[in-house]
C-alpha cells in the first residue's frame, strides 16, 4: 500500500499543500491550458528543482535519489519519448497482463517505435511505466489520443493496478465524465494553486 | 643557400610560395566564390603570427628561463580554451563555457606534456623550451580539435534529444544511463580524427612534422620515430582531454537529484 502526501510544493507556476492520495486511491485534476497541470506532476516526479516536501507512506522524497524516488512514483508525460529502436528495448521487465490488457499481442515488443501509432505509444508508455512497478502513479492526461475502446482499456486497467497493489494514482484529465468515473477525489488547479473544484 | 646540410629558406622563396595564395585569392574574385578576402587574412594572419612566434621563440631558447616557458604555456592555453569555446553551438553558461574546455585541455596536454618531458626525452633541464613549447603546442592544437568536437557533439545531442533523456529520467534511470548513449557518441566523435590520422600515416599523407624535419635534413627513420612518438602523444592526450571534457559537461548537464539542467546551456 502507498499513500502520496504533498506538503508545501513550490516553484513558480507550481503551488501545492496538504494534498494526499490514500493507498488505493485516485484524485482527477484538471484546470485550463497553462494553469500548471504539467508543472504540477513534473514538480512531484522531482523533474523540475521544487520547494517542499512529498512524502511516499512515511518515507520523504529527500531521503532517497532522484532515481530512487521516480522508479517509485511513476509519471507518465503527455507526449511519450523513446530512444531505441524496438519496443522491447525500453524496459527491462514487461508484463504480458499488462500488455494484453491494453489490447497488444505480445509480439509488440519487437515492434519498431518508429511503426507505432500516436495512440500505440501513448498506451505502450503505461506499459512501460508499469514495468517498473512504482507505487504511485502520474497520468497526464494518459487518454488524449485514444478512441473510446483504448481509452476503456486504459481506465479497466488503471483501476484494477489500484486494487491489486493498492497504489494511488494522480490522474490530469480534461473530461468531467472521465474524472468522476476513473477518481475518489477531484482537484481544480489555478493559476498552479490546487482547491476543491467548485460545485457546477 | 645551405648552412650544415639545412637548406636556408630567402625572403624571394617565401614571397613566391604566397604569391599561389594570391593568385588563388584571385581566381576566387574573378569565380566569385566569396572566399578570397578570407583568404588573404587568414594567411596574412598566419604570416604574422608564425613570425612572431619565431621571434618569441628565438628570445626564448636564448634564456632557457622556466617562468618564460610557463608564461607562454599559459598564453597557449588561454587561447585554446577560447578556440573551444568559440566552436560551441550551446556553450555552458558562466564560468563553466570557458572552464570545461579549458581544465581539460590543461589536464590532458600538460600531464603529457610532462610524462614526455621528465621519462622520454630528458632534455636537460626538463623545461628546454626548444622541447618544451613545441611539443604543448602539438599537443594543444590536437587536444583542442578532439575537445571541441567532443563538447559540441555532447551539448547538442542532449539539447536535440532532451524529451528522451527526461523520458529515462521519469523511468527512474540514472544521469549516467540516460546520457550513456550520448556520451559514447560524443567521444567517438573527437576520437574520430586521430584514429583516422594514425590509420593512414605515412601511406595517404607524410605527417605535416615528419615532412618539416625531412625537410630541415633529418634523417627519414629519425623523423619517423619521432613522428610515431608525437602521434602516440597526440592520441593519448586526445583520448584523455576528450574523456575528462564529456566526463566533467555531463556531470554538469544533471544536478545532484539527476534532474536535467537545460538551462545551463545558453540557447
Amino acid at each position: 500500500m502507498s499513500r502520496l502526501r504533498i506538503e508545501r510544493l513550490q516553484r513558480p507556476g507550481v503551488n501545492a499543500t496538504g494534498i494526499v492520495v490514500e493507498p488505493g486511491g485516485c484524485t482527477a485534476v484538471h484546470g485550463t491550458s497553462g494553469s500548471g497541470k504539467t508543472l504540477l506532476l513534473r514538480a512531484i516526479a522531482d523533474l523540475d528543482e521544487a520547494e517542499g516536501e512529498v512524502w511516499l507512506d512515511e518515507q520523504a522524497r529527500s531521503g532517497m535519489s532522484g532515481p530512487q524516488w521516480r522508479r517509485r512514483v511513476g509519471y507518465v508525460a503527455a507526449e511519450s519519448y523513446w530512444w531505441a529502436t524496438l519496443v522491447r528495448e525500453h524496459a527491462r521487465d514487461w508484463q504480458a497482463d499488462k500488455l494484453e490488457a491494453l489490447g497488444f499481442e505480445s509480439g509488440v515488443l519487437d515492434w519498431e517505435v518508429q511503426r507505432l501509432s500516436s495512440g500505440e505509444r501513448q498506451r505502450l508508455a503505461i506499459a512501460r511505466t508499469l514495468a517498473g512497478s512504482p507505487s504511485a502513479l502520474l497520468l497526464d492526461e494518459p487518454t488524449a489520443n485514444l478512441d473510446q475502446k483504448n481509452t476503456a482499456r486504459v481506465e479497466r486497467l488503471i483501476a484494477a493496478w489500484r486494487q491489486q497493489t493498492d497504489g494511488c494514482v494522480i490522474w490530469v484529465s480534461h473530461d468531467p465524465a472521465q474524472r468522476s468515473r476513473i477518481s475518489d477525489a477531484q482537484l481544480e488547479i489555478h493559476d498552479g494553486k490546487l482547491e476543491q473544484p467548485r460545485a457546477e | 643557400m645551405q648552412s650544415n646540410g639545412l637548406i636556408l629558406l630567402s625572403p624571394v622563396d617565401l614571397g613566391m610560395a604566397a604569391g599561389l595564395v594570391l593568385l588563388l585569392a584571385a581566381l576566387s574574385w574573378n569565380l566569385q566564390l566569396g572566399i578570397g578576402r578570407r583568404m588573404l587574412v587568414a594567411s596574412l594572419r598566419s604570416t604574422v603570427q608564425l613570425l612572431l612566434l619565431g621571434l618569441v621563440l628565438k628570445t626564448l631558447f636564448a634564456s632557457t628561463d622556466p617562468w618564460l616557458v610557463a608564461a607562454l604555456a599559459a598564453v597557449m592555453l588561454g587561447v585554446a580554451g577560447y578556440e573551444v569555446m568559440a566552436r560551441q553551438k550551446y556553450r555552458f553558461r558562466g564560468a563553466w563555457g570557458y572552464g570545461t574546455g579549458a581544465l581539460s585541455m590543461f589536464l590532458s596536454s600538460f600531464s603529457i606534456a610532462l610524462l614526455a618531458l621528465l621519462v622520454l626525452l630528458q632534455p636537460a633541464p626538463w623545461y628546454t623550451p626548444q622541447y618544451a613549447i613545441p611539443l604543448l603546442g602539438m599537443l594543444l592544437g590536437n587536444t583542442m580539435t578532439g575537445i571541441a568536437v567532443s563538447l559540441d557533439s555532447l551539448t547538442r545531442q542532449t539539447v536535440d534529444k532532451r524529451h528522451q533523456i527526461e523520458a529515462r529520467l521519469a523511468l527512474g534511470q540514472t544521469a549516467a544511463e540516460a546520457i550513456g548513449d550520448i556520451r559514447r557518441d560524443a567521444l567517438r566523435a573527437g576520437l574520430i580524427p586521430i584514429v583516422n590520422a594514425m590509420a593512414t600515416a605515412g601511406i595517404v599523407s607524410l605527417p605535416g612534422m615528419m615532412t618539416g624535419q625531412i625537410l630541415a635534413g633529418s634523417p627519414p627513420m629519425e623523423a619517423a620515430k619521432y613522428q610515431l612518438l608525437i602521434l602516440f602523444l597526440i592520441a593519448a592526450g586526445t583520448g584523455l582531454g576528450s574523456m575528462a571534457a564529456v566526463l566533467f559537461g555531463s556531470k554538469r548537464l544533471f544536478d545532484g537529484r539527476s534532474r536535467l539542467r537545460r538551462e545551463r546551456l545558453r540557447s
